[in-house]
């Protein structure tokens, strides 16, 4: 380091330094509070308390449906509120609307670019969002014209600097909110282009969000490659609430239907559970045998069951009360990359490597 | 300058670390018997935990098979 020629900058340096130093100091000081405040109120485990809770009998869920279409690595896929279509989308490029009753293809769309990593369903099931590579989450509004080419009226909404790794509507078709490999959320308007808010916190990729479910408020978590799982004011752009408990990246992180926790899946191999209100980790979802990353969690419809696609090519269901796994499923011939439970909680989808996606009841 | 920038992340790292650390909390025993009860409340209507009468969900429905 050049020394200064004048020593007023020495003692500005030095004065920087001090401070610098100071700061370190107060956060240590802060980050041993917060434990120690969160360690306060942890007099006793979930699986304790669920002690009493009526253990759940064995589980006949197959695959009921196949589809069949990509040609490539499924990525991504999201219900229809219609509780019938299904968005997929692929490493090959393309985005697919499925009947899920009837596994037709209703829609095809090309993107320019590979490995198109998120997709989305509009809430009024007239739109899909996708976006991967492009760095960029496009609109593309579904024609009832099967001949029209839905390319034609596509309409780039959120522009990254690093790929889209997911985006999700809000509550209406206006707004989109998306997270990326350049470490920031940012929530969009459809319309315009424009950018509303940015969430900045994340040290390394963002990989996964979810919105609160709308009676609980503006809020969102988000999970990345920094091990940390954020919860965020959609108004303020501001950090609420942050958990790193995971040993590697999450991949997925989920509200739970009530709005008062969220589960998180990561290439550690486990799944966990963070109740906002109590504000920590409350459980953790593992077994020894199970030493292959999470890619992908969902609730059942109240809650009790947490559905994991793993990089095994297993689906684990786990008993988000009890910690304990309840069933297994094989079926995938590649790991499952995508998982939702539909909205009417009847069936879950899987998208896999394999290529193709899978309708679980 | 490195050590203005680095400055001005500690001065924000201090900010949300003391945001944080101002949360209102709740114990885990409270939280728990909430998502217990929660997972109580709404289990007949989960599908997927408890089934549904036979004819009721359409994925169970064996379907007709449609020439592509």
């Amino acid at each position: 380091m050049r020394s200064p020629p004048i020593p007023e900058m020495a003692t500005q340096e030095v004065q920087l330094n001090e401070t610098l130093a100071h700061l370190k100091t107060e956060s240590e000081t802060l980050k041993t509070k917060l434990e120690e405040e969160r360690a306060k109120l942890h007099d006793v485990e979930l699986h304790q308390v669920a002690e009493k809770v009526e253990a759940l009998g064995q589980f006949v869920m197959k695959t009921r449906r196949t589809l069949k279409g990509h040609g490539n690595k499924v990525l991504c896929m999201d219900w229809c509120k219609d509780k019938r279509r299904i968005v997929s989308s692929s490493q090959d490029g393309k985005v697919i609307v499925w009947d899920a009753f009837t596994t037709n293809k209703e829609h095809a769309v090309t993107m320019p670019c590979t490995w198109v990593m998120a997709c989305a369903y509009a809430p009024s099931g007239c739109a899909v969002a996708c976006g991967g590579l492009d760095n960029k989450c496009s609109v593309y509004p579904l024609s009832l014209d099967k001949n029209e080419n839905l390319a034609a009226k596509k309409k780039s909404v959120a522009m990254h600097t690093n790929y889209l790794s997911a985006c999700s509507f809000t509550n209406s078709d206006m707004q989109i909110l998306t997270s990326s490999g350049d470490g920031t959320c940012a929530l969009w308007d459809v319309e315009s282009g424009q950018l509303l808010q940015s969430f900045h916190g994340h040290a390394a990729d963002v990989l996964c969000l979810d919105l609160a479910p709308s009676e609980t408020g503006n809020t969102f978590v988000s999970g990345g490659c920094d091990k940390k799982a954020n919860v965020w004011d959609m108004r303020s752009g501001q950090c609420i609430q942050s958990f790193e408990t995971h040993e590697s990246d999450i991949n997925s992180v989920r509200y739970y239907p009530s709005g008062d926790a969220f589960a998180s899946g990561s290439d550690d191999a486990t799944c966990r559970l963070y109740d906002l209100r109590a504000d920590r980790e409350v459980a953790i979802y593992s077994k020894e045998s199970i030493i292959f990353g999470v890619s992908s969690v969902d609730f059942s419809l109240s809650g009790r069951l947490l559905f994991g696609g793993y990089n095994d090519y297993t689906i684990n269901v786990w008993d988000v009360l009890k910690g304990t796994r309840v069933s297994i499923l094989f079926g995938h011939e590649n790991r499952v990359s995508t998982l939702r439970v539909s909205p009417d909680g009847t069936a879950f989808c899987t998208g896999s490597w394999d290529h193709t996606l899978r309708i679980w009841a | 300058m490195t050590s203005n920038s680095n400055l001005s992340n500690m001065r924000r790292l201090v900010e949300q670390l003391k945001l944080e650390a101002s949360v209102e909390r709740i114990k885990v025993s409270q939280a728990a018997a909430d998502l217990q009860q929660y997972c109580l409340q709404n289990a007949s209507k989960d599908a997927l935990l408890v089934g549904v009468p036979t004819g009721s969900n359409p994925f169970r429905e064996p379907r007709s098979c449609a020439v592509v």
